[in-house]
C-alpha cells in the first residue's frame, strides 16, 4: 500500500443551472489570451447533445483513453512506438473547427459607418485568420438548452442502448447540464501519450500539469486525453490544460469555478488512495467493473492502518485532517450519490457526478405511476437511466438506481421532518441509509455551506522550497519566468520578456 | 578573386554556420525554454498537412541522415570495406533521388498551404515561411545535382565532397580546395546547406533536437513529480 493524496472534486448535477459563471470566471482567468479563445478549461454542455468539441466522446474517432490489449493497458492510440509514428501528422487530432473558430465583431465598423437608413452591424471576423465569416458555425456551447435538431443532438453516444426516438418528441424530451473540466485522473492518458515527459502528477495534491518549458508540441496529448481537455495553444505552439487553480489550491482555496459557483453544486475534498493498485484497477477486464475497481483503491481515512500508512508516506497531518471530513468522500463513498465521469476510458477520473433527479415522465403520467412508499419509481424519471449509466457507469444501471432513490428518499424523509414533524427512519432505512446519514447528506447537499463544499488543507511548500529565494517571484507566469505574453516577439519568435515586472502585473 | 570567394565560402563559412548553430541552440534551450516547439499548425488546418507533413519528414529524415553518412564517413572506411566509389556513388544518387523526389513533393504541399491557406498564413511568422522555402529550394537544387552526377558515375567527385566535408571537422585550412572545380550546382546547394545550419537556432528547426526518443525506453507510461523528492535531491 502506498498511499497518496488528492483533491476530489464532485459536481452535484441535480442543482447545476447551466448559468455558465464557471465558465466565464475561469475564462477570464486562464484562457483569456490569443491562441486560446477557442479553449475552455471549464465548459458547460447541455445534454443531450454531442458536446464540445464535437462528438468528443466517440472514442472510436478520436481513440482517447485506454484499451485493454490481451490484458495490458495501453493508450487507445496504440503503443509508444505507435504513438510516436504519429509524431508527424496525427490522425487523431481534432481540428479547430471540431471546437469552432474563435471569432470577434467588426466594432470598429459601428464608429466608421456613414449615415445609413439601416443600423449598421457588427459583422463577425475569424481571430485566427482576420478574415470575415460569412456564418458563425460553432461555439463552445452550440447545443444550449436544447438547440439545434433532435438528429444532430441525438448522435450522442450516452444514447447507446436507449430507444432514443421517443426522446425527440416535445413531449418526451428532457435535458440535463454537464459542466466539464479536466478530471485529474489517476491514470491519465495524456501523461502517457506524451512524447517529451512534460505532462505529470504532482504528488502532493494529484493536480495534473504541463511543464510549459519542457512542452515539445508534438500533441499527442490532445489525442490521448478522450475528455478532450488538453488544448493546442495555437499561437505558441505548447499545449495548456485546466491547473486546477493549483496557485488557489496550495493556498486553501477552492478553484475559481467552484467559487464562483451560484447553484454550489461543486464540492472539493481530499480522496486519499493506493497508488500501488492504480494500474490494477484500470485494467478490470469489464467496464461495468471499473467504477467499482476505482472505488476499491481509495482508502478510509478513519482507518488507523491507512493513517499510519499515510504518516510513513509522508501525507501531512492536515491532510488526513481534511481527508476525514472530505465531501468527496462522503458522496463517492459514504451515500454512493456520486459518480465518475465515464470510468470506461479506464483513465480513473477524479471529478465526479451526482447524476440529476429529473421529473415525472409524460409516459407515466398518463398512465398508472409506480409508487413506492410515496416515492416514484426512478425508472418513471425523463432521463432514462441507462442514460445516466452510460454517462457515469459505463452503463450498469444500478448504481444509478441506488443514487437516485438515496436523493428521493432524502426529501421524502426531510418533507416527513419539517413539514409533518415526523422523523421516519423507514425511509432511510428503505434505501440502506439511518436518519442521521440522511440529516447529514441533506446538510452537506442541500444547503451546501461553504466550509462543507470545501475542505482544502494548504500545500506545504515550507517543506520543499526555500522560501527566502522565492522572494521578488513574480509568482505565477508562463513560459520564461516573467513573461505577459502579450509584448512584441523577440529574436526567437517570442514575446519578449519585460524588464520589471510586479506580481500584480502578471494576471 | 575567385580563390578568396572559394575559401570565404567553403572554408570559413561553415564554422561561422555551425558556430551559430551549437552556441544559438544552447542559448536558445537554455533562455527561451517556452520557445522551444515544433510549431505545429495541424489543428489550425488539417488539409495538406497530413500527406505533406508525412511525406516531408519521411524523405528528408533519409536524405538527412544519408548526407551524414555518406558525407562524414571518411573514405577509407568504404575502401577497406571493399566499397567501390562507383558502388556509393549509385546509392547515393539512388536512395538520395527517391528520397529526394518523397521530400520534395511534401515540402511542396506545406509551402503551398504555408503561403496560400489563409489561416496558416495569418499565423506564420517569418522565420516560419522563409525556413520551408529555403528547405523546399534546397531539396529542389538537391535533386537538380542528380543529372551532373549521372554524367560522372565514377565516384570521383563524390569522394571530392567527403574530402571537404572531412576537411572542415578535422580543421584542414585547405579543405575548401577540393571543391574547385565542381559544377555550381553543387556549390550553391552546399552554401543553401550550411545558411540553413545558420538560420537553425532561430526557426522552429531546433525541434529536431528533442525528437523524442527516449520516449520509447521511458519506464512505463506515468509521470509523477514530487516536491519532497525535489527537496532532498537539493539536500
Amino acid at each position: 500500500m502506498k498511499v497518496r493524496a488528492q483533491i476530489g472534486k464532485v459536481l452535484n448535477l441535480d442543482k447545476c443551472i447551466g448559468c455558465h459563471t464557471c465558465s466565464v470566471t475561469c475564462k477570464n482567468v486562464w484562457t483569456s489570451r490569443e491562441g486560446m479563445e477557442y479553449a475552455w478549461f471549464n465548459n458547460v454542455e447541455t445534454k443531450p447533445g454531442i458536446g464540445y468539441p464535437k462528438d468528443w466522446e466517440n472514442q472510436k474517432r478520436w481513440n482517447g483513453g485506454w484499451d485493454l490489449r490481451h490484458g495490458r493497458l495501453q493508450p487507445r492510440m496504440g503503443g509508444k512506438w505507435r504513438l510516436l509514428a504519429k509524431i508527424f501528422a496525427n490522425p487523431d487530432l481534432p481540428e479547430i473547427d471540431d471546437y469552432y473558430e474563435p471569432f470577434t465583431f467588426d466594432y470598429g465598423h459601428l464608429q466608421t459607418a456613414g449615415e445609413s437608413k439601416a443600423f449598421p452591424t457588427a459583422r463577425p471576423r475569424s481571430l485566427i485568420s482576420g478574415e470575415r465569416m460569412e456564418k458563425i458555425t460553432g461555439g463552445p456551447n452550440w447545443e444550449e438548452i436544447l438547440g439545434g435538431e433532435f438528429s444532430k443532438r441525438s448522435e450522442d453516444y450516452n444514447f447507446e442502448g436507449v430507444q432514443k426516438e421517443m426522446y425527440g418528441q416535445f413531449e418526451n424530451t428532457f435535458m440535463m447540464y454537464l459542466p466539464r473540466l479536466c478530471e485529474h485522473c489517476l491514470n491519465p492518458t495524456c501523461v502517457a501519450a506524451c512524447p517529451s515527459g512534460s505532462i505529470y502528477k504532482r504528488e502532493e495534491d494529484g493536480i495534473v500539469l504541463i511543464d510549459q518549458e519542457k512542452c515539445r508540441g508534438w500533441r499527442m496529448c490532445v489525442s490521448g486525453c478522450p475528455y478532450k481537455k488538453i488544448y493546442f495553444n495555437w499561437k505558441t505552439g505548447k499545449s495548456e490544460k485546466c491547473i486546477f487553480c493549483y496557485p488557489r489550491i496550495e493556498a486553501g482555496q477552492p478553484t475559481v469555478c467552484s467559487e464562483t459557483c451560484v447553484g454550489r453544486i461543486r464540492y472539493l475534498g481530499v480522496m486519499l488512495y493506493d497508488a500501488d493498485r492504480i494500474e490494477e484497477a484500470a485494467s478490470a477486464e469489464n467496464v461495468e467493473d471499473l467504477y467499482q475497481a476505482q472505488l476499491d483503491i481509495f482508502l478510509d481515512p478513519h482507518d488507523p492502518a491507512v493513517i499510519a500508512q499515510a504518516r510513513a508516506d509522508g501525507v501531512p497531518e492536515n491532510w488526513l485532517e481534511a481527508a476525514r471530513h472530505s465531501p468527496v468522500w462522503k458522496m463517492a463513498m459514504e451515500w454512493k450519490v456520486a459518480f465518475p465521469l465515464h470510468p470506461e476510458y479506464r483513465t480513473l477520473p477524479m471529478v465526479w457526478y451526482v447524476p440529476p433527479l429529473s421529473p415525472i415522465s409524460a409516459a407515466a403520467n398518463a398512465g398508472q405511476m409506480s409508487v413506492n412508499n410515496g416515492m416514484p419509481d426512478i425508472r418513471s424519471l425523463r432521463i432514462p437511466l441507462k442514460y445516466l449509466a452510460n454517462l457515469l457507469t459505463a452503463g450498469d444501471e444500478e448504481p444509478i438506481a441506488v443514487c437516485l432513490e438515496r436523493m428521493l428518499a432524502m426529501r421524502a424523509y426531510m418533507r416527513a421532518k419539517t413539514v409533518h414533524g415526523v422523523i421516519d427512519e423507514a425511509i432511510a432505512e428503505q434505501v440502506g441509509l439511518t436518519g442521521a446519514q440522511i440529516d447529514d447528506m441533506y446538510h452537506v447537499m442541500a444547503i451546501a455551506n461553504y466550509e462543507d463544499r470545501f475542505v482544502i488543507p494548504t500545500g506545504h511548500r515550507e517543506d520543499a522550497e526555500d522560501m527566502f529565494e522565492e522572494r521578488g517571484g513574480c509568482g505565477f507566469s508562463f513560459g520564461n519566468g516573467c513573461s505577459s505574453g502579450t509584448s512584441s516577439t523577440n529574436l526567437f519568435g517570442v514575446p519578449a520578456r519585460k524588464k520589471l515586472q510586479t506580481p500584480s502585473e502578471v494576471f | 578573386m575567385s580563390d578568396y570567394f572559394n575559401h570565404l565560402l567553403f572554408g570559413i563559412y561553415p564554422y561561422i554556420a555551425l558556430a551559430t548553430l551549437a552556441v544559438g541552440s544552447i542559448i536558445r534551450f537554455d533562455r527561451e525554454p517556452y520557445s522551444w516547439r515544433a510549431g505545429s499548425s495541424q489543428l489550425l488546418r488539417r488539409k495538406q498537412l497530413m500527406w505533406g507533413s508525412i511525406l516531408f519528414h519521411l524523405g528528408v529524415l533519409v536524405v538527412f541522415f544519408g548526407h551524414v553518412f555518406g558525407l562524414l564517413v571518411p573514405i577509407w572506411i568504404f575502401d577497406s570495406l571493399q566499397v567501390k566509389h562507383e558502388w556509393k556513388q549509385a546509392l547515393a544518387v539512388a536512395a538520395g533521388g527517391v528520397a529526394g523526389v518523397i521530400s520534395f513533393i511534401g515540402a511542396s504541399m506545406l509551402l503551398h498551404r504555408r503561403l496560400f491557406d489563409p489561416r496558416i498564413r495569418a499565423n506564420s511568422t517569418f522565420a516560419d515561411t522563409g525556413i520551408i522555402l529555403l528547405l523546399w529550394l534546397q531539396l529542389a537544387l538537391g535533386l537538380a545535382t542528380i543529372p551532373i552526377s549521372l554524367s560522372h558515375m565514377d565516384g570521383e567527385q563524390m569522394v571530392r565532397f567527403m574530402s571537404w566535408a572531412n576537411g572542415i571537422f578535422t580543421f584542414n585550412p585547405t579543405s575548401s580546395l577540393f571543391l574547385d572545380g565542381s559544377h555550381w550546382i553543387f556549390r550553391i546547394h552546399i552554401f543553401l546547406g550550411l545558411t540553413i545550419f545558420l538560420l537553425f537556432p532561430f526557426t522552429r528547426l531546433v525541434h529536431m533536437l528533442s525528437a523524442p526518443v527516449r520516449y520509447i525506453w521511458r519506464p512505463g507510461y506515468q509521470i509523477v513529480r514530487s516536491r519532497k523528492a525535489a527537496a532532498l535531491h537539493n539536500g
